[in-house]
């Protein structure tokens, strides 16, 4: 299959996210920001950086770029989109999924290796999980901190779309240890048709053992078994 | 048509913990100003534009903070004052 990959000026992790989809053993298709043509991908990747700077607020100019047009229609058509890191960020100001993300509760910018629980597999993005195990993937952002009202939270937790939550090691509650503050210690959500996912940790840094970790990599796999278990492939096949 | 200079302020909403706030409160207190309750901070936004009247650039700016310049989810914007510039019209 063929994940569609995100550049717009000040991405930096467009290239780990092809290298990892390369290592799953699937295609990687760049799509630049100037262009309405995702170029046939079956998911769409929006990976991280600072796109546009983050200038005003981080993704808030990257969501009028001509690509996120075709992300958009992308979206309404039922197709994947995972929003990584500012990819993440990018699709909060683009109103495809709730919330906001600000500054890190620590006012730091964190690197280091964090731990996920899966919250849910009904996603593309976590089918191939299991539901309570606990993921190793590593964060890197000064702002990652996820907000929404008190309605909103209710209703992601409500509806099982807290995807990835921060926890300890162990798989305890998180406490004072997670990485920014956020909110109900989310980590990663979905959308209402769960075929949106962002997540501030980079599953592309946790992909070989080498890097300490091959978590990150299950999850690229379940986003290709996911569609070629659902036929999906013959849907994307009809959008090339 | 004629130049107006334009104002921005931009807040986080009550509501939203504001670290870098609390941060400049810890730091005037460390300074000894020691009265300080509260330290919230926001952007701060000048914008030169034309408009036909004062009501138009008020009006063109609001569009601005509603697509743009303010995040509905954190955010809240006023306009902190409106000047004109020059009249292109006389």
């Amino acid at each position: 299959m063929r994940f569609g990959i995100a550049v717009f000026p000040g991405t930096w992790s467009d290239h780990d996210c092809a290298h990892a989809v390369r290592l799953a053993g699937h295609e990687a298709a760049m799509l630049w920001h100037k262009d309405r043509d995702l170029r046939g991908s079956d998911c769409v990747i929006l990976p991280g950086g600072f796109a546009y700077g983050d200038h005003l607020r981080c993704g808030a100019i990257a969501r009028f770029a001509p690509l996120m047009e075709a992300v958009t229609d992308f979206v309404d058509e039922g197709g994947l989109v995972w929003g990584i890191c500012n990819g993440f960020q990018i699709l909060c100001e683009a109103h495809l999924l709730p919330g906001a993300l600000t500054r890190n509760a620590s006012l730091q910018f964190r690197c280091e290796p964090s731990w996920l629980r899966v919250e849910t597999a009904r996603s593309a993005f976590t089918a191939s999980l299991r539901v309570g195990e606990v993921l190793q993937i590593p964060v890197s952002h000064g702002e990652g901190r996820y907000v929404a009202d008190a309605p909103t939270l209710a209703t992601l937790e409500r509806e099982g779309r807290i995807a990835l939550r921060y926890v300890a090691p162990d798989g305890s509650a998180v406490g004072e240890s997670s990485p920014n503050g956020s909110m109900h210690d989310i980590a990663g959500v979905l959308s209402e048709r769960r075929t949106v996912l962002g997540m501030m940790p980079h599953p592309e840094r946790a992909c070989e053992r080498l890097l300490g970790s091959t978590d990150g990599l299950r999850m690229f796999t379940s986003v290709a078994q996911s569609l070629a278990r659902h036929g999906e492939f013959a849907a994307a096949g009809g959008r090339r | 048509m004629a130049g107006f200079a334009v104002d921005v302020v931009v807040t986080l909403r009550p509501v939203v913990n504001d670290p870098q706030g609390l941060s400049v409160l810890a730091g005037l207190r460390s300074l000894g100003f020691s009265e300080v309750e509260s330290a919230r901070v926001g952007k701060f936004i000048e914008l030169t534009l034309t408009a036909d009247s004062e009501t138009g650039a008020r009006s063109r700016v609001t569009e601005m903070c509603e697509r743009l310049l303010r995040n509905p989810v954190i955010e809240d914007w006023r306009i902190d004052s409106v000047r004109t510039l020059s009249d292109t019209t006389a």
